[in-house]
């Protein structure tokens, strides 16, 4: 299997995916933004049809709407606590209204848009993977230098606000991080499906963990096996590899359901 | 003594509904523990939530002449669904001392120990906070408050929910934050009994104040705060 430069390539890439999305998504569950990833995804299609459009990389395409998109779900969200999902379905409906546009005018509607929406490890290439990998680490470098405030945000916002913390700026670089983690995912696990990744390894390491840290590096363990588990799974079996990994990581939820319920 | 924070005709509307606070005028000395008192929905909360800053006066003026304030909300828990230990959460505490970059520092650390063990729970530090009593979990709050070491500490309704004991072990704690770090401590309650004996001053508030003093020159009608009838 690691003969083929594709499947490495996809390894590669799955490597830094499977670290970084329940990296950053533990900060989104704790805030219970779940399907902030999912609305950032759908953004992130519109970004990969702009790609199409100007004749850009897509992955820098798609980096860019998404942390507009995710900006705009923050702002929104600030200014109007109760407007979340309000928020979130103007977003979703947007990014995928404006994909379809965009492709069109750019007459790649002939084009396979399946391979962004649900992954496909025979599109990385070796630029993406260096994109991906420089990308990846910097994102967490930004989460473990930044640790101990964005912690202070989501165990206690109000708490942080009156202390004097930046809270709306940790708050938007969470959701940059996530648009980050999406524009670099789409490759392997797809837009429609990397908020998966972002969630289920984190709700798994929370029923198994003994403390928040441990959830945290629980949940990168959890991912990064997922998606490894799901490349392989799905090489040998041609299942694609995006919904292989996502229900690799779904079962971790259960196994870990099934090991609380049965410690308890 | 210096003036801790003052209110000058503050009012508070949520929207366009009928104001919840009423030209507020209000001096809290450094050093003093006062007490909020007064009937559920009468503007308490709010009324600390301006203080701190988490709301915004519709007119009028607030000031405060302190560095950090430590806010303990009302039935104030952990905003996450993942374990986090006592300390985890008093750390969390600390983050507005440090600097924003990098790992705690050993005087970070050590601010961390100290809070934690101040309000008696260094034996349960590593623990879940899931699995202390109501009374312990309060305190863990508490020292969260005191990790960012504040010379304003708020405390709103720090013993809803918790027992007797725990409530008195509550007051223990506050009266002996104030003697020994000279902190000035608001506490909201409607229900005070645990801390009558300790605070100098009592503040009624019903969409206005409408007692200000210490709590032997409270009227007997209003003894018991959340009276209805004035």
């Amino acid at each position: 299997m690691l003969d083929l430069e594709f499947m490495r390539l996809a390894f590669g890439a799955g490597i830094v995916v499977g670290l970084l999305a329940p990296a950053v998504g533990f900060f989104l569950v704790q805030r219970r933004l779940s399907l902030v990833g999912d609305g950032v995804g759908h953004v992130a299609f519109a970004g990969v049809a702009l790609g199409y459009l100007l004749d850009l990389p897509l992955v820098l395409t798609a980096l860019a709407v998404s942390v507009v998109g995710g900006l705009s779900i923050e702002w929104i969200r600030a200014r109007r606590q109760n407007a979340g999902d309000q928020a979130l379905a103007l977003i979703f409906y947007t990014g995928i209204a404006g994909g379809v546009v965009l492709v069109s005018a750019a007459g790649a509607l002939n084009v396979n848009l399946f391979q962004f929406l649900f992954g496909s490890i025979l599109t990385v290439t070796r630029s993406d993977l260096a994109v991906i990998a420089a990308l990846g680490a910097g994102a967490l470098v930004v989460i473990t230098l930044l640790y101990r405030p964005l912690v202070a945000v989501v165990v206690d916002e109000e708490g942080a606000r009156v202390a004097g913390l930046p809270v709306g700026a940790l708050n938007s670089l969470t959701v940059v991080l996530a648009a980050v983690t999406i524009a670099l995912s789409m490759r392997i696990v797809g837009i429609l499906l990397i908020a998966a990744l972002m969630v289920l390894p984190v709700i798994a390491a929370s029923r198994i963990a003994w403390s928040m840290r441990s959830t945290i590096l629980l949940g990168m363990g959890i991912g990064l096996g997922s998606v490894l588990a799901g490349i392989t799974i799905a090489y040998y079996a041609d299942l694609p590899p995006g919904g292989t990994t996502v229900l690799v990581a779904a079962a971790t939820v259960l196994l870990a359901e099934s090991w609380s319920a049965v410690r308890r | 003594m210096p003036l801790a924070l003052r209110l000058q005709g503050v009012t508070f509307a949520y929207g366009h509904a009928p104001p919840v606070l009423r030209k507020v005028d209000l001096d809290v000395q450094r050093s003093e523990f006062v007490a909020i008192a007064g009937p559920n929905g009468g503007g308490k909360t709010t009324l600390v939530r301006l203080i701190v800053g988490l709301e915004q006066p519709t007119s009028g003026h607030i000031e405060l002449d302190v560095d950090k304030v430590g806010y303990l909300p009302q039935r104030a828990q952990a905003g996450i669904d993942a374990p986090l230990t006592v300390r985890e959460l008093v750390t969390a505490g600390r983050a507005s001392r440090t600097r924003l970059i990098g790992p705690l520092g050993g005087t970070d650390r050590e601010a961390v120990r100290a809070a934690v063990e101040r309000v008696g729970l260094a034996p349960q530090a590593d623990r879940r906070l899931s699995t202390l009593s109501g009374g312990q979990q309060q305190r863990a709050f508490i020292a969260k408050a005191l990790a960012g070491e504040p010379e304003l500490l708020v405390l709103d309704e720090p013993t809803t929910g918790v027992d007797v004991e725990a409530q008195e072990a509550i007051a223990a704690l506050l009266q002996r934050l104030r003697s020994e770090l000279a902190m000035t401590i608001l506490y909201v309650s409607h229900e005070f009994g645990a801390v009558e004996e300790f605070v100098e001053r009592i503040v009624l508030v019903r969409g206005e104040i409408v007692f200000d003093g210490p709590p032997s020159a409270l009227p007997g009608v209003w003894h018991d705060p959340s009276h209805t009838h004035a």
